[in-house]
């Protein structure tokens, strides 16, 4: 393999062109992505930047560390098709560049709910450090931000505004919060949270359209149910979509993401997909799209494993997630999906949600409690019977796991 | 102000580093090797993993609440100068201070 080639320069297209090295790959590693600049971190977008602004420590590698590393990154470059029986890239200038093997970390964007008003100027969302710099150059003379999405970046979001002492109101189409993410149990917790930050919640609200002034900008969001808030900022944080257009185009097996083995190979297998784009087979046997750090930069390492080394090992890691919200850093252990038993834990920091299915951990929901968490990693799958030994204290748990 | 990197090879990498910033921050930015730092400084991972130089044990302090939580998924032996980087801020009396860099962080 002379030549690997990888569409997206976001964490995960980074780590992959970075494990590609590690493993020993010496041919030539090209990273193409569409945004301009050195990849960088985006989780604290919604987080730490929102409140120092500091963009350069968002910088995952310096530039001399592709130029040691030999990773050409051809940044600001949309490639617009994969010409598969040719096996080159083709990007929007027309350049062709061939591979051996390429690598799609194509990610998601934003999805906006097609309501009336959502172009409006003064509508925002949050995904680019571009979506991020201007949000926060708003907040310093916004009063009021609607936040459509009871999401983890709109209540991020919502967090951030509320100590800038920006009046918030969250509408969130659901019954509770982050329920896609949740147990009921935590997503009960952290609306007592968000109301105790000052932050209004409005659950099963959903937003029929953004309302405009008389300059046609945005100011405020209209309700199914006829409501409507008033506000200076809108933001629209209703979740992603993959990016799939050009894999789908080029034939590759597309269903809510681009499909790939437990190698993380495509339906080419010269061709493999990792991160928000991937649908993988997931730990709880069904296929699973995750959107996170986690799966971004293990995904990239298995594949590398497996290209360079030969690694056939079914990609197996643990998810994990985590949300900072105000003071309150959510951590999740595993896939709560489909659990059928729940047992809570006081901790010190909050909750403690331990979510079981078919007799074993499936997920393990905490606040504040990173050694709970840590713990967790571990234990997902361990029968419910072994838990309840240690009266479910994890973190005992584990010690005598490697006492044993 | 700088810090001086000593990989488990023996390779010293001197860097300058601003007040406020983590320590790992400055290796990561700096393109030294045998830092990591996956989270970001978050806490959600223990990448960032170093020995803090004997010689500097006092100034730079303990390990911060939740820290040893994270150091026992480290993927190198723990002593009890092991600190994650991105808990130590740069500050004035730190000026000169050598961080040894562990086998793996992964």
């Amino acid at each position: 393999m002379q030549r690997i080639v990888i569409i997206g320069t976001g964490q995960g297209g980074q780590q992959m062109a970075a494990s590609l090295r590690q493993e020993g790959f010496s041919g030539e590693i090209l990273m193409i992505g569409d945004e301009p600049g050195l990849p960088y971190q985006r989780p604290p977008l919604s987080k730490a930047y929102m409140a120092n602004g500091d963009a350069a420590a968002l910088t995952l590698k310096p530039s001399s560390f592709y130029e040691r590393s030999g990773i050409a990154l051809h940044d600001a470059t949309r490639v617009v098709r994969i010409d598969r029986p040719a096996r080159q890239v083709v990007t929007q200038g027309g350049t062709r560049h061939s591979y051996d093997h390429l690598v799609l970390a194509t990610g998601a964007r934003n999805f906006r709910p097609p309501v009336p008003g959502i172009d409006a100027p003064g509508t925002a969302e949050l995904r680019t450090l571009a979506d991020a710099e201007a949000i926060r150059q708003r907040l310093a003379t916004t009063r009021h931000a609607v936040v459509v999405g009871g999401g983890f970046i709109g209540l991020e979001f919502a967090a951030m505004a509320r100590a800038a002492d920006v009046e918030v109101t969250v509408v969130e189409a659901a019954p509770r919060l982050m329920a896609r993410a949740l147990s009921p149990q935590m997503s009960g917790h952290f609306l007592d949270l968000h109301h105790q930050m000052g932050t209004h919640v409005l659950l099963d609200a959903m937003a029929a359209g953004v309302l405009a002034d008389a300059q046609g900008r945005a100011a405020g969001v209209a309700l199914a149910d006829g409501r409507q808030i008033a506000g200076d900022l809108v933001l629209i944080a209703t979740g992603v979509r993959p990016n799939v257009e050009l894999a789908a185009e080029a034939g590759l097996t597309c269903d809510n993401g681009i499909v790939v083995d437990g190698g993380l190979a495509t339906s080419d297998p010269a061709i493999s997909a990792l991160g928000d784009v991937a649908v993988f087979p997931g730990p709880l046997g069904a296929p699973v799209r995750l959107e996170s750090v986690q799966a971004a930069v293990d995904h990239a390492r298995h594949i590398a494993r497996r290209l360079v080394g030969g690694d056939s090992t079914p990609y197996a890691a643990v998810p994990w997630f985590w949300s900072d919200q105000g003071k309150f850093k959510l951590q999740i252990a595993g896939l709560g999906h489909g659990a059928d038993h729940a047992i809570t834990r006081a901790e010190p920091g909050g909750p403690a949600v331990l979510l079981f299915g078919r007799g074993r951990l499936q997920a393990v929901e905490t606040v504040n409690a990173p050694g709970v968490h840590m713990a967790a990693r571990k234990l997902i799958g361990m029968p419910l019977a072994d838990l309840q030994a240690h009266d479910f204290d994890l973190r005992a748990a584990t010690k005598a796991c490697v006492a044993a | 102000m700088n810090i001086t990197f000593i990989a488990a090879d023996g390779t010293e990498t001197r860097v300058e580093v601003a007040a406020g910033e983590s320590i790992m921050r400055a290796a990561v930015q700096n393109d030294v090797d045998g830092i990591i730092g996956e989270c970001g400084g978050s806490m959600m991972c223990a990448t960032c993993h170093c020995y803090v130089d004997d010689a500097w044990a006092d100034a730079v302090g303990p390990q911060e609440d939740g820290e040893s939580d994270l150091l026992d998924c480290a993927a190198s032996e723990v002593r009890l100068t092991s600190r994650l980087s991105c808990q130590i801020k740069m500050r004035p009396e730190l000026d000169g201070l050598t961080i040894h860099l562990p086998e793996a962080q992964l």
